[in-house]
């Protein structure tokens, strides 16, 4: 990589949600109570309207660089300079951390103005804020860092941030609950990321040249081969590891099972960190890594299969939820698994791009299903909705919107990125057609759930009674309000940005139209100079040799095949984009076929709520019920961790504090009881010895003083007596 | 036979015995001043046999009308001392005056 271009305004961009969040934290309280909600607003959206003035920036400056030279580092400080270690507190702006950027504070910054309007009735809504803008700075920070550890302070912060937005209104055990979950089950994947680090780290140590800096890595992660960590190739290790971390973040199987109890907070929240956020942080973090994985195909495969099959999983859940939310929550699961397929075959721009397309079309989806909670007062069952396209049409028309994007149906923005990823699972050679079918079926489900709620939301008659009241996640506030009786469109400050993310999901997936229907893959040109080109040499997959078998060494091989055919792939296509040579027919067969599978689910999901000539009950009452209870408790997964995990830690914990309790201060309370036993016979010794002596010099001279007053009479014939005898003695002795 | 100064000695010894015999048994504190008497006169009794038949000179005999005189003034300060303790102790049983007992 070329000399970056030195700037010193990237660091404002962290460091203005940053003071945000500190003036707001320290002083919220008072400033609301003082000037009002307004104020706290003005410290909240002014600091991310910087940001995002500075990103486009950044963005512009980049443009107006040669493509292999976009690259600005803004260096604030020295920070850890430990042996080998060098990492210092910088930012850089590459085509992915801007591209990031952009997203975090504009559709961020939209989301802000959202939540002034959902969250006007909040007495807390100060703490809101804050937790808001230091959630973004910490994004910020992640997706701006220019060194692994720096991009884990970020990861780091967000997971904190989502605890606190989550377990928002924590005076209900449920929320609070749900916040301690989400971070608990983060901090697993957290585990496995410093494992990776540390692996990746030490393992480059080896040839002196450990670090950690993004920039330096992709030149010297070539060191790695040859080099194995726990028995298996080092790449492969470290890359498991950060996967794991990944999987906590971006909720994949297993450690997806925060994503849905994490609707308990407010549906901003669940719009910014769970849609277009923080979830993607995993996603981010593969893309940023592509070199890294590039150089381990086991954990691709690992990757795309896990991507595969999360999608699949959290599709048939969705179906069966009624929680407005919920039903979005799962799709969320299911399309960061699409994500990772994305990642897995290698086809790590096309990823991300879904991931901006799903930022627009999911924030738009969570923002509207919190319009319609607002206007139903935290209504949240679909049951009881109905019919409110004719209350909320500008909610309905940019829900809808947004509904087809994420089906994939042309010319949405959805089509453009969950189609290339169906057609790279299908083409890529780490893909297969299995994981296109999957893929695909997953599509239909998408198409038909979404379709439901859409339905079951909209359209029809109005079943919400004038009963209707909060649900599970929502707290209290309908005191002050009373009911309106029909429910009305939520206000300007709400729908604004409705409208705009509604607009977005329906225009940005222009940006990278494919080859094969006339265009350029703008998004994936932008973000090519991140894709560093394969590095894979001979021998990398020998390390392992001793522990693999012999049937995994020649699927290493192929692999290794694979990424070399791969990477030609991709510069075959990077060099086909302006010269419009003829496509794979495949292409557009599969495009057709997964667009009619789309159509199918919404077709299904019409015929079954707006028609109502399919009853539902024919799906869910067949094979005895059997699979609909299944995905309806969602695999009772969360019981079977609730059971092994949850338990199995509480019960080492009462373990180990009996341990504490018998050994550890029976230990300490024996050697006390040891020190009194001792004093004790001190004690005794003192008494009788000691005292014993002196006591005895004491009564032996009263014993030698009372014979002495004997001699004192008081008698003058006995003293006479005396006196005749001691001169009879001198004068004998005068004798003798 | 010729009475010599052993004689003289011997009688002295005798009445001075007798004095210190009297002094330490005697009750009555009066007996004892007698007693005392008898010791000064023995000492009185053995002055004169050596002035008689020692070397010679007279002080023996001037010495002896001293202690006489000496005698008498101690029996006075005595008899006073005894009416005192007759006058504290309402008895002269030097028995009973034993309040110096320890």
């Amino acid at each position: 990589m070329t000399n970056p271009v030195l700037v010193d305004y990237l660091r404002w961009i962290v460091i203005a949600p940053l003071c945000g969040a500190a003036i707001n934290g320290l002083a919220g309280a008072w400033l609301q109570k003082r000037f009002g909600k307004h104020a706290v607003t003005a410290v909240a959206l002014v600091p991310i309207a910087i940001s995002f003035v500075l990103a486009l920036t950044a963005f512009r400056q980049l443009l107006g660089l040669e493509p292999e030279h976009r690259f600005l580092l803004d260096q604030v400080s020295k920070w850890i300079h430990i042996g080998h270690l060098k990492v210092d507190m910088a930012f850089w702006s590459d085509p992915l951390s801007s591209m990031m950027t952009l997203v975090i504070t504009g559709i961020g910054g939209l989301i802000h103005l959202y939540s002034v309007g959902y969250m006007s009735e909040e007495p807390s809504y100060w703490r809101y804020f804050t937790y808001l803008n230091l959630f973004t700075a910490a994004m910020l920070t992640l997706v701006l860092g220019d060194s692994l550890l720096t991009l884990f302070v970020g990861w780091e912060g967000v997971g904190l941030c989502s605890y606190a937005l989550i377990g928002f209104w924590h005076k209900e055990w449920a929320n609070a609950s749900a916040g301690s979950k989400a971070f608990i089950v983060n901090r697993v994947g957290d585990f496995g990321f410093v494992l990776g680090m540390f692996g990746l780290f030490w393992a480059l140590d080896e040839t002196g040249q450990g670090t950690l800096v993004f920039r330096e890595l992709a030149e010297r992660v070539h060191l790695l081969n040859g080099q194995t960590i726990a028995g298996m190739a080092a790449a492969t290790f470290i890359t498991l590891m950060m996967f794991v971390g990944a999987t906590g973040k971006s909720a994949q199987i297993p450690l997806y099972v925060w994503l849905p109890d994490a609707m308990a907070g407010p549906t901003p929240v669940s719009a910014l960190i769970h849609a277009a956020t923080m979830v993607t942080a995993g996603v981010y973090m593969i893309c940023r890594l592509n070199f890294l994985f590039d150089m381990a195909p086991t954990t691709l495969h690992v990757v795309a299969a896990v991507g595969t099959l999360t999608a699949f999983f959290a599709a048939t859940i969705g179906v069966a939820q009624w929680d407005i939310k919920k039903v979005l929550a799962y799709s969320t699961v299911s399309q960061l698994g699409f994500m990772f397929l994305a990642m897995g075959v290698g086809a790590y721009t096309t990823g991300v791009f879904h991931l901006f397309t799903h930022a627009f079309f999911k924030a738009c989806l969570f923002l509207g299903s919190g319009s319609v909670i607002h206007a139903l007062h935290h209504e949240q069952d679909m049951r009881n909705m109905g019919g409110l396209k004719k209350y909320m049409p500008i909610t309905f028309w940019t829900f809808l919107l947004a509904t087809l994007a994420l089906c994939g149906i042309p010319p949405f923005a959805g089509f453009f990125s969950k189609d290339e990823i169906l057609w790279k699972a299908f083409s890529s050679p780490l893909g297969s057609p299995v994981l296109w079918a999957i893929g695909t079926l997953t599509a239909g489900f998408t198409a038909f759930y979404m379709f439901r709620q859409v339905f079951l939301v909209f359209y029809g008659d109005y079943r919400g009674g004038h009963a209707a009241h909060g649900h599970d996640a929502a707290h209290a506030h309908d005191a002050g309000h009373g009911h309106h009786g029909d429910p009305h469109e939520s206000p300007s400050l709400m729908t604004i940005p409705l409208v705009l993310l509604a607009l977005g999901s329906v225009l940005v997936g222009f940006l990278n139209v494919p080859g094969a229907l006339g265009g350029h893959h703008l998004f994936d040109q932008w973000l090519a100079p991140v894709i560093v080109k394969a590095q894979v040499e001979h021998g990398a997959a020998a390390g392992p040799g001793a522990a693999a078998g012999h049937g995994v060494e020649a699927a290493l091989e192929r692999g290794e095949k694979d990424l070399e055919r791969g990477a030609e792939a991709l510069a075959h296509d990077a060099e086909t984009f302006e010269h419009g040579v003829e496509h794979d027919p495949w292409e557009y067969i599969l495009m057709g076929v997964s667009v009619s599978v789309a159509l199918g689910g919404i077709l299904l999901a019409w015929l079954m709520y707006r028609r109502k000539s399919i009853d539902p009950s024919t799906f869910s009452e067949a094979w005895g019920g059997g699979p609909y209870r299944a995905v309806y408790n969602k695999y009772w997964v969360d019981e079977l961790y609730d059971a092994t995990v949850v338990r199995g830690t509480l019960a080492l914990s009462r373990l180990l504090s009996t341990f504490d309790r018998v050994v550890v201060d029976g230990l300490v309370n024996g050697a006390g009881w040891l020190v009194r036993q001792i004093s004790v016979f001190e004690g005794a010794f003192d008494r009788v010895v000691v005292d014993g002596l002196v006591n005895l010099v004491g009564s032996t001279s009263l014993a030698l003083g009372n014979r002495a007053r004997e001699l004192q009479t008081g008698h003058i014939y006995s003293y006479l007596y005396a006196i005749v005898i001691g001169v009879v003695v001198v004068m004998f002795a005068r004798l003798l | 036979m010729d009475i010599g100064l052993n004689h003289y000695l011997v009688v002295g010894l005798l009445v001075f015995l007798a004095g210190l015999f009297t002094v330490l048994t005697r009750r009555n504190a009066i007996g004892v001043l007698m007693g005392v008497e008898l010791v000064l006169n023995s000492a009185n009794i053995n002055y004169i046999a050596f002035s008689r038949f020692g070397s010679g000179g007279y002080e023996g005999q001037i010495f002896s009308i001293f202690v006489i005189m000496l005698a008498a003034a101690e029996a006075a300060i005595g008899l006073a001392i005894v009416l005192g303790i007759y006058r504290k102790f309402k008895t002269i049983d030097v028995e009973e005056v034993d309040s110096l007992r320890g």
